[in-house]
Order: C-alpha cells, then sequence, then structure tokens
C-alpha cells in the first residue's frame, strides 16, 4: 500500500468528510481493496483472530472493571460477588479469565507460524519486532491481571516475580520495593497492577496499529515466501480475506466457548480460590500456563541472577531472529532440513512447558537443563549454521505459477471456476 | 532429507547425524525425569526419617472419582441431595466452617435450593446476625434478613485458631479450592470429558477416608488423624466429623457417612459455583448456535471463493 | 483485460443470496445476544436488589418523635405526628398547594394532596416520606420552618407538616416511598 487509496467517495457526505479526515479511504485501502496474496492458508487468520480478542479482553475487562474493588481487604470478595451478584457476572469474568489463555494460545500459533513461513525476514524485521513487543506487553498485562483476584497463586505469583528484580546488582533490593510500595506485596502493589492492567491493553493497542501498518509497507508473507510479483499474485482483502478470517473466528470461539462454558477453572489453579495469606506458601507456586517454558528456563539455572537473565534472555533472543536466521529462503516450505529443526524446537517448547508445572526436583531438573540449553542452541547455533549450509529446494517463480501448476492448468486465458 | 534417507552429502549427512544426537539427548533428559521423579502431587512429605531416597507425595490416596448430577454438559444440581447437603452442613460443619460468601436469599434463587420466599425469611430468623452501629455507637444483634449472608461461627481466623489450633476454613469455595494433579494424560482427556469434579469427589474422599491404617513408611504423629486423601500432609487436623446416624433424613436417604458426604459434597459444589446449571445450559446453546453459525460461515466462504483459484 | 483468473460475472454478490442473508442474520443475533450482557451487567446487582425493601421497627416512636432510614441508598422521614401537626396540615385547602398531587403511590396517581392522602391509611399520625428535597436533593432538616414541617437550607424549600412544598423553588410535595404496616410496630418499606 502506497500512496492515496482509490476510493472514490459516493455521497456527499463521504466527499466531505473524506477532504478533511481520509478514514473512509484509508479503511478501504488498508481492508477493503487491499490486495492480499490469493495462497494463504488458515495459519494466517490468526492475526484477525488476535485482534479480536484484544477487543474482546478490553470490553470485557472495562465492564469487570465496574465492579472490581483493588483494595487487598475487599479484590477477593469482589471478585466473588461478581460471580454470584452482578448481573452475568460469572459470564463476564470466565470469559477475560479463559480470554487471557486462549489470547496466548493464538499468539503463540502466530508466531510459530511466523518462525515456520520466514515471516520475519526481510523486509519483515520491524513487523516481527513490533510483535515481539507485543508479547512482553501481553506477558506484563497477564502476569497483573493474574495478581487481581488476590488468591494465593495471586498473590505468591506477584512475590516470586516481583523478587527476581532483587537478583539485579547494586540497586535489585530498592527496585523491588520500588515495585512493591512497601516492604512486601500487598494492597500498594496490588493497586498500581490494576492500574497499570487497565493501562498496558490500549498500549498493546497501539502497538498493534504500528504492528498492521508495518505489515501493510511491506505487504503479507504467504505459504511460498516469495514475493508478490504482480497483481495476478493478490486478490482484494474483502471480500476474501474478509470472509475466512470471520469463519476462522468463529471455529476459535467454538474453542473458546467450549472452555468458559464447561471448563471453566480447567486452565486455572484451584489454590486461587484460596483468598491470599502471606503468611502461607502454597505446596507448588505455579504460573499460568502460557508461562510454564519460560518458568521452567528460569528454575533451570541454578544462579539467582543467571536464571532471571536467562529468562529474559529467552524472549530477546527472539528481538534478533530476523538476523540470526541466514537463510536467503523464508519459508520452510523449500528447507527440509530446517523444517525438521522446527519441529524439534515446537516440542522443546512443549517439553518445557510441561517441565515448567512440575516440581523442581529430581530428573525434572536435567530435562528443563537440557531443553533450556536446546532452546538457545536453536536460535544462537542452529539457525545461523543451517542457513549457509542448507541446500533449499527449488521455489515457483510466482504464486500464480504455483497455483496454476497445482490445479494442471497451463497458462490459459481462464481459469474458470476451478479452485482447488 | 529425511531422518532415513540416504545421505549423497557430508552436509546433508552431517546435519542428519545432529538431528539424531539431539532428539536422543532430549529423549534421555526426558526418560531420566520420569524415571526419577515421583507422581505428580500436590504437597511433599519428608519420610526422610528412614533416610529413604522417595519423598512422598501427598495425597497418599487420589480420590475415587463418583458420578455426580452436575458433571457433564447436561448436569444438573440434584436439589434433594443439595437440601440435604445443606442440613448437614447446618447441622455438623457449621459449627467450625462458615459458608460466608453465600446468602439465605440464594437458597431461594432459581438456580437455588428449592426453598420459598417464606422458607428462606424463617431460615433467616433463626440466626442472630451482628449490625450497626446504632445511635450509641454499639453494635447489636438482630434476627437474619433474606438479604443477610450467612454468618460464620468465629468473627475471624484467630478467634477459630484459638480454639482449635487451625482455622477451619471458610467452605464457600472449598470444592474449587481444593482437586490434585491427574497427570499429563489425564489432563488431556480431561478437556473432552470437561471433568471439572475434582473438588467434591476430594471433599468426599476426605470425610470417608478417616480410619484407615497409615500407609508403610509413614509417620503419623501421635493423637493425629490420619487421612490417605489429604492434600496437605499425613494428618490433618480436624478429626473424622461425621459419623452412621448424625442427621436424621427426612426423604428415606441412608443415614451413613457415605452419603452425609456425597450430599455436602454436592451442597459445596452449589456454594462454590451457584450458576452452574445456567452456565452450562447457555454454554449449550452457544456451542449449538456457533456450530451452525460456523457452518453457514463455511459455505459463505466456499461461495466466495468459488469463483477464484487460489 | 483479461487476467488469468478472471471472477465468474454469474455469482454476483449483489444477488440476494439467500445463504448470505440468512450468514448475516444469524450474525447480528450473536451480535445481539453478546452485547446483551455487556449491557444488563449495569444493572442493579442481586445484592442491590435484595436490600430493595427494608423492614423498619417503629415501637418506639412516641408523637412528636421522628427517625430517618437508609433505603436504597435515600433516606426515609419516619414521623409520628402531634395532634397539633395533623390538625394544621388538614385545615390548607388543597388549592392554596404549589404542588396538589399527594405524590403518594400508595394511592391514586393523581389523588389530592390532602393530609389523608399523605398521612398513612387509617393511621392519620404516620408520615413516612422520601427525605430528599425535591428541587436539587438535599436533606431538609425536621421541626423546622414557618410551618414546623420541614426546612431546606440549600435554596431555601418549605414543606409543612404533612410534608408538602409551600415556599420556596422545590416543584414537588415530598415523594412518598411504597410501604405498609406488617404489625403496628413493624413498618416495611418498598
Amino acid at each position: 500500500m502506497e500512496g492515496h487509496s482509490t476510493y472514490q467517495p459516493r455521497s456527499g457526505g463521504a466527499r466531505w468528510l473524506e477532504r478533511r479526515l481520509p478514514i473512509i479511504g484509508l479503511v478501504h485501502s488498508s481492508f477493503i481493496a487491499y490486495p492480499t496474496p490469493r495462497n494463504l492458508n488458515y495459519w494466517w487468520t490468526f492475526g484477525a483472530i488476535l485482534t479480536f480478542m484484544l477487543v474482546a479482553q478490553i470490553v470485557t475487562g472495562i465492564v469487570l472493571a465496574m465492579h472490581y474493588v483493588s483494595a487487598g481487604s475487599m479484590a477477593f470478595d469482589s471478585v466473588e460477588a461478581i460471580m454470584r451478584d452482578v448481573n452475568w457476572g460469572w459470564l463476564l469474568r470466565y470469559l477475560h479469565a479463559n480470554g487471557a489463555s486462549v489470547f496466548f494460545f493464538a499468539v503463540y500459533i502466530h508466531m510459530f507460524r511466523g518462525m515456520y513461513y520466514g515471516s520475519y525476514k526481510e523486509p519483515r524485521e520491524v513487523l516481527w519486532i513490533l510483535g515481539v513487543l507485543i508479547l512482553l506487553l501481553m506477558i506484563a498485562t497477564a502476569f497483573m491481571g493474574y495478581v487481581l483476584p488476590w488468591g494465593q497463586m495471586s498473590f505468591w505469583a506477584a512475590t516470586v516475580i516481583t523478587n527476581l528484580f532483587s537478583a539485579i546488582p547494586l540497586v535489585g533490593e530498592s527496585v523491588t520495593m520500588w515495585l512493591w510500595g512497601g516492604f512486601a506485596v500487598d494492597s500498594a502493589t496490588l493497586n498500581r497492577f490494576y492500574s497499570l492492567h487497565y493501562l498496558l491493553p490500549f498500549m498493546i493497542a497501539g502497538v498493534v496499529a504500528l504492528h498492521i501498518w508495518a505489515l501493510h509497507v511491506a505487504g503479507q508473507n504467504n505459504p511460498l515466501g516469495i514475493d508478490v510479483k504482480s497483481k495476478e499474485d493478490t486478490l482484494a482483502f474483502t471480500p476474501y480475506a474478509t470472509i475466512k478470517d470471520t469463519f476462522a473466528t468463529v471455529l476459535f470461539l467454538v474453542l473458546f466457548a467450549w472452555l468458559v462454558f464447561f471448563l471453566p477453572n480447567y486452565l486455572g489453579h484451584p489454590d486461587n480460590y484460596i483468598p491470599a495469606n502471606s503468611l502461607k506458601t502454597p505446596a507448588h507456586i505455579v504460573p499460568e500456563w502460557y508461562f510454564l517454558p519460560f518458568y521452567a528456563i528460569l528454575r533451570a539455572i541454578p544462579n539467582k541472577l543467571l536464571g532471571v537473565i536467562a529468562l529474559f534472555a529467552a524472549i530477546a533472543v527472539l528481538f534478533f531472529l530476523p538476523w540470526l536466521d541466514t537463510s536467503r529462503v523464508r519459508s520452510a516450505v523449500f528447507r527440509p532440513i530446517y523444517r525438521q529443526f522446527f519441529w524439534i524446537f515446537a516440542l522443546v517448547c512443549l517439553g518445557l512447558g510441561y517441565l515448567g508445572s512440575q516440581p523442581a526436583e529430581g530428573g525434572y531438573i536435567i530435562a528443563s537443563r537440557i531443553l533450556t540449553a536446546y532452546y538457545f542452541l536453536h536460535f544462537l547455533i542452529i539457525l545461523p549454521v543451517l542457513g549457509l549450509i542448507e541446500r533449499p529446494k527449488p521455489r515457483p517463480a510466482s504464486i500464480t505459477e504455483a497455483i496454476l501448476a497445482k490445479s494442471g492448468h497451463g497458462a490459459p486465458a481462464h481459469a474458470a471456476g476451478g479452485a482447488s | 532429507m529425511s531422518l532415513f534417507g540416504k545421505d549423497t552429502d557430508p552436509v546433508t549427512r552431517t546435519a542428519r547425524h545432529s538431528l539424531i544426537a539431539m532428539i536422543a539427548a532430549i529423549g534421555v533428559g526426558l526418560g531420566a525425569s520420569q524415571a526419577v521423579a515421583e507422581d505428580e502431587g500436590a504437597g511433599h512429605g519428608d519420610g526422610a526419617a528412614t533416610g529413604q531416597a522417595e519423598t512422598l507425595h501427598y495425597p497418599l490416596e487420589k480420590p475415587p472419582l463418583l458420578d455426580w448430577s452436575f458433571a457433564g454438559v447436561f448436569g444438573k444440581y440434584d436439589r434433594a441431595q443439595l437440601q440435604r447437603g445443606f442440613q448437614v452442613y447446618r447441622q455438623v460443619c457449621s459449627q467450625c466452617h462458615g459458608i460466608k460468601y453465600v446468602a439465605f436469599r440464594n437458597l431461594a434463587d432459581p438456580d437455588g435450593l428449592g426453598y420459598s420466599e417464606e422458607q428462606v425469611a424463617a431460615l433467616a430468623a433463626e440466626y442472630e446476625i451482628t449490625d450497626g452501629p446504632n445511635e450509641s455507637g454499639d453494635m447489636f444483634t438482630r434476627p437474619g434478613r433474606p438479604s443477610d449472608r450467612f454468618p460464620s461461627p468465629f468473627p475471624n481466623e484467630q478467634a477459630a485458631a484459638a480454639v482449635y489450633g487451625a482455622a477451619p476454613p471458610d467452605l464457600s469455595l472449598m470444592a474449587k479450592a481444593r482437586g490434585a494433579p491427574r497427570g499429563p494424560l489425564w489432563t488431556v482427556i480431561d478437556f473432552f470429558t470437561q471433568y471439572q469434579e475434582a473438588g467434591p469427589n476430594y471433599i468426599h474422599a476426605l470425610l470417608t477416608g478417616y480410619g484407615q491404617e497409615p500407609h508403610a513408611g509413614v509417620t503419623v504423629p501421635p493423637g493425629g488423624n490420619y487421612n490417605p486423601y489429604f492434600l496437605s500432609g499425613p494428618v490433618i487436623a480436624m478429626p473424622p466429623p461425621l459419623a452412621d446416624g448424625d442427621v436424621t433424613y427426612s426423604d428415606g436417604s441412608p443415614q451413613t457417612v457415605d452419603q452425609y458426604a456425597t450430599d455436602v459434597s454436592a451442597f459445596l459444589m452449589w456454594t462454590a459455583e451457584p450458576h452452574l446449571v445456567a452456565r452450562k445450559r447457555l454454554g449449550f446453546q452457544v456451542i449449538i448456535f456457533l456450530a451452525i453459525f460456523a457452518t453457514l460461515m463455511y459455505l459463505t466462504k466456499r461461495r466466495v471463493w468459488a469463483a477464484v483459484a487460489h | 483485460m483479461a487476467s488469468t483468473f478472471d471472477v465468474e460475472d454469474k455469482a454476483q454478490p449483489t444477488r440476494r443470496d439467500f445463504l448470505y442473508i440468512a450468514t448475516g442474520a444469524m450474525a447480528a443475533v450473536g451480535a445481539a445476544a453478546v452485547a446483551w450482557p455487556l449491557i444488563d451487567q449495569m444493572n442493579p446487582d442481586a445484592a442491590a436488589l435484595a436490600l430493595a425493601s427494608i423492614e423498619v421497627d417503629i415501637s418506639a416512636l412516641e408523637p412528636g418523635m421522628s427517625l430517618t432510614v437508609k433505603w436504597r441508598g435515600k433516606p426515609v422521614f419516619i414521623r409520628n405526628r402531634t395532634e397539633k401537626e395533623i390538625d394544621e396540615a388538614k385545615s390548607v385547602p388543597v388549592s392554596d398547594l404549589p404542588d396538589r398531587n399527594a405524590r403518594n403511590p400508595n394511592v391514586a396517581a393523581d389523588a389530592p394532596a390532602t393530609d389523608e392522602n399523605r398521612a398513612a391509611a387509617g393511621k392519620e399520625a404516620w408520615l413516612i416520606q422520601i427525605g430528599i428535597c425535591t428541587h436539587l436533593g438535599c436533606v431538609p432538616l425536621g421541626e423546622q420552618g414557618p410551618y414546623g414541617g420541614w426546612f431546606c437550607p440549600c435554596h431555601g424549600s418549605v414543606y409543612d407538616t404533612a410534608g408538602r412544598i409551600r415556599q420556596g423553588p422545590a416543584p414537588e410535595n415530598l415523594h412518598i416511598p411504597v410501604y405498609s404496616f406488617v404489625t403496628d410496630t413493624k413498618l416495611k418499606i418498598g
């Protein structure tokens, strides 16, 4: 998308507005006429799913905020009042809590899609970096959100994670007390987490706008990883991508509804239905499932400061992915060796997630260390080396050519109706 | 190139060997973790008294899985059972445990126990509720009203702990606050069978789990109440609260510890999730709606895309 | 200009296609179903509705005594009036009153503001009214003002011993809540 849109306003009112604030034209050029590769598969619908989930979390969050009280003495009770007395309160609460989980589920799939198809490669490096920034903001938002019900897990997760900052040399203790607003996690901490939890999603929305802008500068990647060569390779975003995204979102909502209505506490921890007690630590402190791989990495390193560094490094390394992967070929479709390492990496992440849920003892520690080492190995050694030595398969000349080859046509004047 | 293909050049061969080495390392690591680690459990004991390498994980025994009327997509509360469970709570448990998030009026809710407004008003009036301050600045007691919540037997935790050594917890949310993890395989299966009854299963097992011989290797402090189903250790501060015949049921149900435990567990599930039935009913409607809508969306998508090659 | 891929001209979205209408209708129903809980959650919750009516013990109120209770977040004045107050209220012709409506939901909506229509039925000494000035919402002071009724210090509205507006900017008589005598000593408001 370059330059002014091709939108021609048809009514007087639209012309008047378009001359002063060309917002209709912007929407038209970005989401209606916008040329989208015609060979995108369903892994490309997760961007729309994520946008839907961001709006859903903000809307449910705002209405919950009308009833939630963020004082230490009242927070847990206010959540129970929402669950019992507020009209539809139980639904709004379960939507918001499970919404966070499916939000992360979608974002991990979205990222793995990017890793598989090389969507982070030139010229989409900034697009990828903005995405990792969104992930960081999501992590912070979700962490603070989990503290708000002020259950046992809320309180002790807050204690463990804020205590990480005390590992910083020299200023660690001061920084931690500054975060707490006191000598330990308490009502002051809860109140500021509430304020920031309300703020951050709007910052996420801002970075999402930048993310979509960066996307539209380069255009979408596609499963073949090859550039769009002509308009032939593309279709208008509306109705083609719009309808596909909507369909995928509805399917995603089935999963969401299954959780909310029939498994509302499946992804949660029973200990969070016990009011916070600063004198009694739960037997196993576990974060929510979407943090488990990072938790496993943190606990794998026996040194406190190095463990914290490893935790942040695990996310930081993602920022450098566009440069760590030296291959000139984007899509794993044409990179048979990389493809296998990709799946191993996916298994490693799942393995780390499982290990994060287990107690830090015995064989679990050994396994965590092996998998943590492999995690960094993948980014720091395997990807750089692979790009240099791998021999990729030949790529088609264009998207159009690939589609024609697939449907068995030569180069006809029309490809009437015969889509696969 | 695959793991098993023929190698034509040293690069591919090296890559293949590294791949195999990597997978082997991961396999060894995970295998080691399974061999050395114990079954998951929520708590740890220290059977180190006899110097054994194994640490105990609690609960020592997993609770048996009961059939609950409220389980499953079409689950509903059995009102008669809830009323019996409420009776058990009032006559036995309320001596020590409160249910402070439950209001008297909830018993007459559409989602409730099936009592009428008059019955609930009469029930509430049997309780003394602390209110105030009055014009002289004093707190006073008055008969309860439907809008009041159940009073707790103790004004605060410290008073309770002073009498019993440990404060008996409030029971409003107990059915959601307990539940032993079931291992990775069952965790996946539970997603499809929507198993959410770990709490009532735990409560029932705990209440009926007294009086057993301690497991080998478990040291039981003298005078302690051994209960292998307890999540936090071998002994629980609560002595066995139920005995056969304690509560007289008017509907002819068996007056056994097992029946009392089952009924009160169901009642506590209701105190924890009063809107369960409405939730599942709406959920069924939503899933049906989404299934139909998804079908229509799919057909629409096919229709729109039919005209273009892709 | 023919392209490699041509959209078939036969399948135009402008044709009223049953599939599109059905899908669109379902989407609209879904959107409405989602919107309703988001709106309804702002309505008073179950705990607030449970306090919609209260019972008050009035056994301690002798003639000439008043009690103020809180009902639905608002003050309610309960007064056991003296003979003198009742007589003074009865002696006023309704045509002299700025507001001739009784403002009492326990009687007909158009009932005139006679003392009989303001006080409790069959218990004319008892006057129960919502203690909020009908001007801008301040709480008037009792046994004050030229009529010995109520006086609002905010802008000088004057109410008589039947709670009717006599002077000042308030447009209406003090409103009366829905109430009933459960027993002679117990009043249920709301």
